[in-house]
């Protein structure tokens, strides 16, 4: 049974030579010129060097939130959406009951002002709880 | 496919989804707490209906024999909703006076109950796991509530922690179940079996995943953390409700998963945990001085006697003690949640409790009847439901078992009575005002305290006429 996976460990091989080969010509081709900004590892143009502890707004997670809920949602329909003539009628029913159950998550967390970033509002919302 | 006959099969767990969607609707535009709790209420008791309805049905699988449905599973679902039902009426007041009466709890009370009806009808690995995982993350939420304090943010963190490694076992098990069977429902995987090394691994991650469920030993450590933690009556709800679920779980898959030709490893694996459940949840229990914690150590034990049952098969027994451990442990918590609902006064330590029996009369008797029935002493359910575990193992033959069960059942007594010789014979510290409690919650109580002598006098014959299928000891 192992045998039938020696084209993945070929692949592997394949993948890692290609790459070593690939860096090396254009290490040995191409210009080299490096400074502190083409060295830094990049990280969507944050600074990726700082303070362990710093503070950000709570609003970030509040986004992430809303985010997997439209992920998910994604996730599910695509492949849903490609195989649907072979699946029928009925999985439309369920993919009704699926994306309801994730609008009323989504509902929940608009209404408890996950979108609300005014930070007086925020400030008098903590202070209801 | 056949739809309705799959909804009609799951009611149960649908009843719950929509109560749980309707609670989130409902914080979301009212934010009244009061409609929450008596919808969710409704909710839950509309499924109990629905369940015990079906446990006398013929029973099948739906859902593409992703779920079973009928016959000592829906029994399963039934004690489940009895737990959960019992935890939210006892939960209103309790909550209200720790100011963490949140609609959320609610929502959360009812997914994590759905995850448990899931489990409790699992026929499908990927249905274990996703009830496993509904059940838990739900319950990582209840369990850090109190946040704010040491203990609370303990709880969550250690129970999330090590539920998510737990979960990584259980997950890997299945994978190598399905990488060397190639199958994933319950009875293909127990006809496609052979014990190969890769089976055995993945029968082995697989049992390390229940077993922290239901917290066995040597898997028990985060259990007396996290229901210190935790809001009194959810750890009730925790202790009652989600270890049944697991255990139907664990039986579903002893019965329907594990091919003969390696039932007596399984079986000898289950005794061995047994015996160790069983002895360090009583030893360690009876030096604690927190009563939650103590109450903690005692479900451990309680764990290692419903493995008895499990190792020898008496699943009817099993059932039957779950039942019974899920009335006397929600009371029992019950009685402490409102003695901790006084204000200025910490309720964790025995010695607090003590001459609070003349102070009052009532919650003192309701705690010595849990307790009594906790320990074993007829003519409360407890007892009947220790009998037919420790009666089936003797008849399976597994006769030290048996005796080891009892003798640490006895060892138990000591750490049950310390509670009520503190009730009765200690004098009061100095007096604290107790709180009066709300009519509904008194009165849930005592129904508890009813039911547990109840089904503790004629427990075969009541619940042979109530569902009809568990007779006697033999599975």
């Amino acid at each position: 049974m192992l045998a039938s996976y020696v084209p993945i460990l070929v692949l592997f091989g394949v993948a890692f030579a290609l790459a070593l080969v690939l860096m090396t010509l254009s290490r040995i081709a191409g210009p080299y010129r490096p400074n502190k900004i083409k060295l830094d590892p990049y990280e969507s143009g944050m600074d990726p060097v700082g303070q362990a502890k710093e503070r950000y707004s709570i609003a970030f997670y509040l986004v992430a939130m809303e985010f997997i809920v439209f992920d998910l949602e994604v996730i599910f329909i695509y492949p849903w959406a490609v195989g649907f003539r072979d699946l029928g009628v009925g999985t439309f029913y369920a993919m009704v009951v699926f994306v309801v159950i994730l609008f009323v998550g989504l509902f929940y967390t608009l209404r408890k002002g996950t979108l609300d970033w005014d930070m007086k509002s925020l400030k008098h919302q903590a202070m209801k709880l | 496919m056949n739809y309705l006959h799959d909804i009609q099969a799951f009611l149960p767990g649908v009843i719950i989804a929509f109560t749980g969607l309707i609670t989130i609707l409902l914080e979301s535009l009212k934010r009244d707490v009061r409609t929450m709790y008596g919808v969710s209420a409704a909710g839950v008791l509309a499924a109990l209906i629905a369940a015990i309805l079906s446990s006398t049905s013929e029973g099948g699988t739906a859902f593409t024999d992703a779920i079973v449905y009928g016959g000592w599973s829906s029994f399963g679902q039934v004690i489940i909703l009895i737990g959960t039902l019992f935890s939210i009426l006892l939960s209103a007041d309790y909550l209200k006076s720790k100011s963490l009466h949140f609609g959320e709890v609610y929502a959360m009370i009812l997914f994590a109950s759905l995850g448990m009806l899931v489990l409790a009808a699992s026929n499908h690995l990927i249905t274990l796991f996703l009830g496993i995982e509904t059940m838990s993350v739900a319950l990582y939420v209840l369990a850090g509530l109190m946040h704010y304090r040491k203990t609370g943010a303990e709880a969550a963190l250690k129970y999330f922690l090590l539920g998510a490694f737990a979960t990584g076992f259980l997950l890997f098990g299945i994978a190598l179940i399905y990488g060397s069977t190639g199958e994933m429902t319950l009875t293909s995987v127990a006809a496609a079996a052979s014990p190969t090394p890769l089976f055995l691994a993945g029968s082995g991650l697989l049992l390390t995943g229940i077993f922290f469920k239901i917290g066995a030993v040597p898997f028990h450590m985060w259990t007396p953390d996290v229901y210190e933690g935790t809001p009194t009556t959810l750890t009730g709800f925790m202790a009652t409700s989600a270890k049944t679920a697991s255990f139907v779980a664990f039986a579903l898959i002893l019965v329907r998963m594990v091919p003969e030709t390696s039932y007596e490893s399984w079986q000898s694996v289950i005794q061995v945990i047994a015996i160790l459940t069983m002895i360090v949840g009583n030893v360690i229990a009876l030096v604690q001085e927190n009563v939650k914690r103590m109450l903690a150590y005692s479900s451990i034990a309680h764990a290692g006697y419903l493995l008895v049952g499990m190792a020898s098969g008496g699943y009817s027994a099993v059932l039957f003690y779950l039942f019974a451990y899920t009335i006397m442990n929600l009371g029992a918590f019950g009685v402490i949640a409102y003695f901790e609902r006084t204000k200025n006064f910490d309720f964790t330590s025995i010695e607090s409790y003590a001459g609070l029996g003349s102070r009052a009369p009532l919650m003192g008797v309701l705690l010595s009847v849990f307790l009594f029935s906790l320990i074993g002493i007829p003519p409360f359910a407890g007892f009947m439901g220790k009998y037919y575990v420790f009666a089936s193992a003797v008849q399976a033959g597994m006769i030290p078992l048996a005796v080891i069960g009892v003798l640490a059942s006895a060892a138990s007594v000591y750490y049950y009575l310390r509670v009520m010789v503190y009730l009765y014979f200690k004098p009061e510290h100095k007096p604290v005002h107790l709180e009066k409690a709300s009519v509904l919650f008194t009165a849930t109580l005592i129904l508890l305290a009813a039911s547990t002598l109840y089904f503790g006098i004629e427990p075969l014959v009541s619940v042979t006429d109530l569902f009809g299928f568990v007779t006697g000891i033999s599975p």
